[in-house]
């Protein structure tokens, strides 16, 4: 936090800051002292913004035109693609800005994996970030459910008896969740109430994880706490601003490439078919952002255990800031980490791949071991490489990293006051 | 920079392999030209008044097209029927209409505003009429078919006599390229099978492209303005982006840290 007081210049600024300090927030965000080494990596939290409040603003619109009924559904987002004035464009950038969002969202999970993000004091940061992750998961999943295709329906199907291989009560759920005995117009209303409600509660938990981030401050790539402000930090406005701004863009032309020449790629053809309860698709598969954990969910042979593995999965990441024993936040100066680090990112994207291939065989295979290897991965090479692996040196402070050179502390204290 | 360029060419690759692992299920489908296709894709439209000619003269007896209007045919970016043929192609079909001030049903010309006239009034006697395989609605065919344009296209040119050992029941035809390669649908098309009032040679081939090119303009009846404004939107993008990268240098040369 910017510790310092902040008066309103005009006299009507500091009467209204006396009762609400919103000048003072303002001020606090503008000044917010930032490291000056953050990479690119760095600019998705900036990005995820931006994708949350493109899918609620498009959302809205698809909502005014959107009729959540089993008979309708479908030809009303017929209706909104043909028209609707720019139906076509608000739909194909609310879908697509769908797999943008969890695109942006997965780079910003590794990086905070690859420079340790998630370790003290940022753990509450890092939960609420997985709390929103889940909760992205679940209005991704209501939302490919209302256009009420074929993939919408049983993909509602497949997921919704998932709750089923609860003991005792898992029937009840299901039938609760249905409103019915089976996936029906009940359905379809309740999840488009969830859907409409659960961005909102993204939104008020992204507040919730700036604030907790503006505490202790950004972490950064050389990992190391820096005093705030200092000769290490810029203030936020302009230098963050017009980086995040810079790379928002880019990230925008791609988005853009998706929705205006391939809008339909990333989604199944399967779902321009109404949904039709006496005819089962061939294979049926989620969205590519929800294939590893499908494939997780596969990979187990008894139904109960595959959905405790595929929710493990998740939850798994929240003990996260515990499983890591090791005290060095960066994988810049981890190198076995490092290393483990990209075997972690080639086993997510092969369950990915396994995911949307059919469970038989040699693809089976491959999906136990890589599930195996991601549990392994938590509950095993992290806490032990904690204790074990044999760290780089890590520098005082980031405009002069070459200094901490020595491993001895003092020494390179030394140093430092010498230069000064 | 360097860490942007990284970042970057991982989303292409991204990008890259969520299309190869599409094209990856394909089957080797026939190839042709398809105007619509790339960054400046229009449709072809004589191609598509006489796709809408097959349409109507073959498949409409069968399949529907619930989510066309008459009125789409004389909209920009489709098959651009003037007004009065629209309005003549509308009156040409009998549309039930009512309830009248007496209470009764009763048919009448069509309209622009009309929807297409469907061919069963319901999916049962669609059903019914066709051994109970029910012919799809066409209005959005080509995007619920996993090999898209070309997979229509092949389809229609796709039937010959099953190989040996394959025994067909009765009203199941051989397709080499659907699903299973067993169809309902017999073969359709045949050289000369409409005549094009324009002097194109109605060969199969030549069908199978007008009425594919025409399906796709029924799935995405917007897809030109959605070209030409995506192009505008992307170019509008990259100026700004190389605006803001100099402002940020500027900005950032300020403390001397390479961005």
């Amino acid at each position: 936090m910017s510790d310092h007081e902040y008066t309103p210049k005009s006299k009507f600024g500091k009467w209204f800051n006396d009762r609400l300090p919103l000048l003072t927030l303002a001020n606090h965000l503008t000044d917010y002292p930032t490291p000056k080494n953050l990479n690119y990596w760095w600019t998705f939290g900036g990005i995820l913004t931006f994708c949350l409040i493109t899918q609620i603003v498009t959302g809205l619109v698809l909502a005014m035109h959107y009729i959540a009924h089993a008979d309708m559904a479908f030809d009303s987002v017929e209706h909104i693609m043909r028209d609707v004035n720019y139906g076509w464009l608000i739909r194909y950038i609310h879908a697509n800005g769908a797999s943008m969002f969890f695109l942006a969202v997965y780079i910003h999970i590794f990086r905070s994996l690859f420079y340790g993000s998630y370790k003290a004091p940022r753990e509450i940061i890092w939960i609420i970030g997985i709390i929103i992750y889940l909760l992205m998961m679940a209005a991704a999943f209501l939302g490919y459910v209302l256009p009420w295709g074929q993939m919408s329906f049983w993909g509602a199907t497949v997921i919704t008896n998932l709750f089923s291989a609860i003991p005792l009560v898992g029937e009840g759920i299901v039938t609760w969740l249905w409103g019915g005995y089976s996936v029906d117009n009940p359905t379809l209303t309740r999840f488009f109430t969830l859907h409409y409600l659960i961005p909102f509660l993204i939104l008020g938990l992204v507040v919730l994880h700036i604030w907790a981030l503006h505490v202790p401050g950004n972490n950064n790539p050389v990992g190391i706490d820096i005093k705030k402000p200092s000769k290490d930090t810029v203030p936020f406005h302009p230098y963050i601003v017009i980086k995040d701004g810079f790379a928002l863009l880019m990230f925008m032309i791609v988005f853009a490439f998706f929705v205006f020449y391939t809008p339909n790629i990333l989604g199944h053809a399967d779902n321009y078919i109404e949904a039709n309860p006496l005819v089962t698709p061939a294979h049926i598969v989620p969205e590519w952002y929800l294939l590893p954990f499908y494939a997780i969910l596969r990979s187990v042979p008894d139904k109960l255990l595959g959905v405790v593995a595929m929710l493990s999965a998740i939850l798994i990441l929240a003990a996260l800031p515990w499983l890591d024993t090791s005290k060095i936040r960066s994988a810049v100066f981890r190198p076995l980490y490092r290393q483990f680090y990209w075997i972690l990112v080639a086993d997510v994207l092969i369950l990915g791949y396994v995911g949307a291939m059919p469970a038989e065989g040699l693809y089976l295979l491959v999906a136990r071991v890589a599930t195996a290897y991601y549990f392994l991965h938590f509950l095993v090479i992290l806490p032990v490489l904690g204790w074990k692996e044999k760290t780089l040196p890590i520098p005082l402070s980031i405009t002069e990293p070459i200094l901490g050179g020595s491993p001895n502390l003092a020494t390179a204290k030394n140093k430092e006051s010498l230069n000064k | 920079m360097k860490n942007f360029i990284k970042i970057f060419s991982f989303i292409i690759l991204f990008s890259g392999l969520s299309l190869s692992t599409q094209a990856a299920e394909k089957v080797e489908y026939l190839k042709t030209d398809w105007s619509f296709k790339g960054l400046f894709g229009k449709f072809d439209r004589a191609a598509l008044q006489r796709g809408y000619q097959v349409y109507t003269e073959v498949c409409s007896s069968c399949h529907s097209m619930k989510y066309l209007s008459y009125r789409n045919l004389a909209e920009k970016g489709g098959p651009e029927f003037s007004i009065e043929q629209a309005k003549a192609i509308a009156a040409s079909f009998e549309v039930k209409d009512g309830p009248n001030s007496d209470g009764d049903m009763f048919t009448r010309p069509g309209r622009l505003s009309d929807k297409f006239v469907m061919p069963y009034d319901n999916v049962q006697a669609a059903q019914a009429a066709n051994g109970g395989a029910y012919p799809p609605d066409m209005s959005v065919l080509v995007k619920a078919r996993g090999g898209g344009v070309d997979y229509i296209y092949s389809l229609l040119q796709g039937y010959e006599d099953p190989p040996a050992g394959v025994t067909l029941d009765d009203g199941v035809y051989y397709n080499k390229y659907m699903y299973g390669n067993k169809i309902k649908m017999a073969n359709q098309l045949s050289d000369g099978l409409v005549e094009y009032s324009d002097g194109t040679i109605a060969s199969v081939e030549q069908m199978s492209k007008d009425v594919t090119t025409f399906l796709m303009w029924s799935a995405e009846p917007h897809l030109e303005s959605r070209h030409q404004m995506g192009f505008k939107a992307i170019v509008y993008l990259i100026i700004l982006t190389i605006l803001v990268y100099f402002s940020m240098k500027r900005i950032w040369s300020r403390i001397e840290t390479e961005v």
